[in-house]
């Protein structure tokens, strides 16, 4: 099955899994997607492996950064009709609040989609949403159909 | 890129940004190590090639996020192999250019240097690269808060500087 119909089936079921199961990384870290709506959100579940301050303790920063560059990726191949995982040219992101031991979520917004980029904003929180933990953007290379 | 002067591998410097990369699970996680310290602080990680870090598993290509992740570790030793004294600074903002895709199979390098170190804030650079650094496959620019070192419990203190110089 290509991507495409991997999204066309996830779409229809509300089950992410098999096209999340395509991204090795994303097994790695323990990416996982749900379905609200319309509205996806991405959750990355509490793992002991991800963490990257042994004090508070708090997951790496770059495996935060990771999650979100990675489901803004997603992000795309699902409502943008990006047939196979778009290519990354920047990534900024900033870090507002420790990101504990917890599980952590990813909201996604489209910016802007021009013909050959796409700009993606990306909000990462654990408590609560009104208390974001990272925000983040990314600009992608949108892929030739 | 490249400093023009000879840079000098400080043994001291390298071997604590070991046992401070050792301490954070993620990183032996993913494998990753310390390859050189030089004796203003500027650090070398290395990356090894690891399936599974791969983004698209048809280019076998590791996802920008290990990258990621390789170069806000970099930076982050970086500061703490440039402070006087020994401080958690956790990062407060962090910018990856990605030039081109890293080669599969091989080995990513991450360098990161501080550029700036103020009473605040110390402000990070450095780049990502596989056989060349003067063909780097990205950029980095990062500033990291400072805490002050009371924020620095004695024991990790201790874990991370014992054996300094030895």
């Amino acid at each position: 099955m290509n991507i495409r119909q991997l999204v066309a089936e996830a779409h229809k079921s509300g089950d992410y899994s098999d096209l999340i199961a395509q991204i090795p990384y994303a097994k790695t870290i323990g990416v996982e997607c749900e379905r609200f709506g319309d509205d996806v959100i991405f959750k990355l579940p509490a793992n002991r492996m991800n963490i990257g301050n042994p004090l508070l303790p708090a997951i790496h920063g770059g495996v935060i950064g990771g999650f979100m560059e990675l489901s803004a990726a997603l992000y795309l191949m699902m409502f943008q009709d990006v047939p196979k995982l778009p290519k990354i040219v920047d990534f900024s992101i900033d870090y507002l609040r420790a990101g504990y031991y917890q599980d952590t979520f990813v909201e996604c917004e489209l910016t802007r989609q021009g013909k050959r980029v796409a700009n993606v904003s990306i909000y990462a929180w654990q408590k609560t949403r009104a208390e974001p933990i990272t925000t983040a953007r990314a600009h992608f290379l949108i892929p030739d159909n | 890129m490249n400093n023009s002067i000879e840079e000098v591998v400080d043994q001291g410097l390298t071997s604590r940004a070991q046992r401070f990369i050792d301490e954070l699970a993620h990183c032996v996680n993913i494998g990753l190590s310390v390859s050189k310290v030089d004796s203003k602080g500027g650090t070398t990680l290395v990356l090894p090639y690891n399936q599974a870090l791969v983004g698209n598993a048809d280019t076998g290509i590791m996802h920008g996020g290990a990258i990621t992740t390789l170069m806000d570790t970099a930076s982050g030793t970086a500061v703490i192999c440039s402070l006087n004294e020994f401080e958690i600074c956790p990062t407060l903002d962090l910018r990856i250019d990605y030039l081109k895709a890293a080669e599969p199979q091989q080995p990513v390098y991450g360098f990161a240097e501080c550029y700036r170190i103020s009473r605040n804030v110390v402000f990070t650079r450095g780049y990502a690269f596989q056989d060349n650094p003067d063909d780097p496959i990205a950029y980095c620019v990062g500033t990291f808060m400072r805490l002050g070192t009371e924020f620095t419990p004695d024991y990790f203190r201790k874990r991370v500087l014992e054996g300094d110089y030895q």
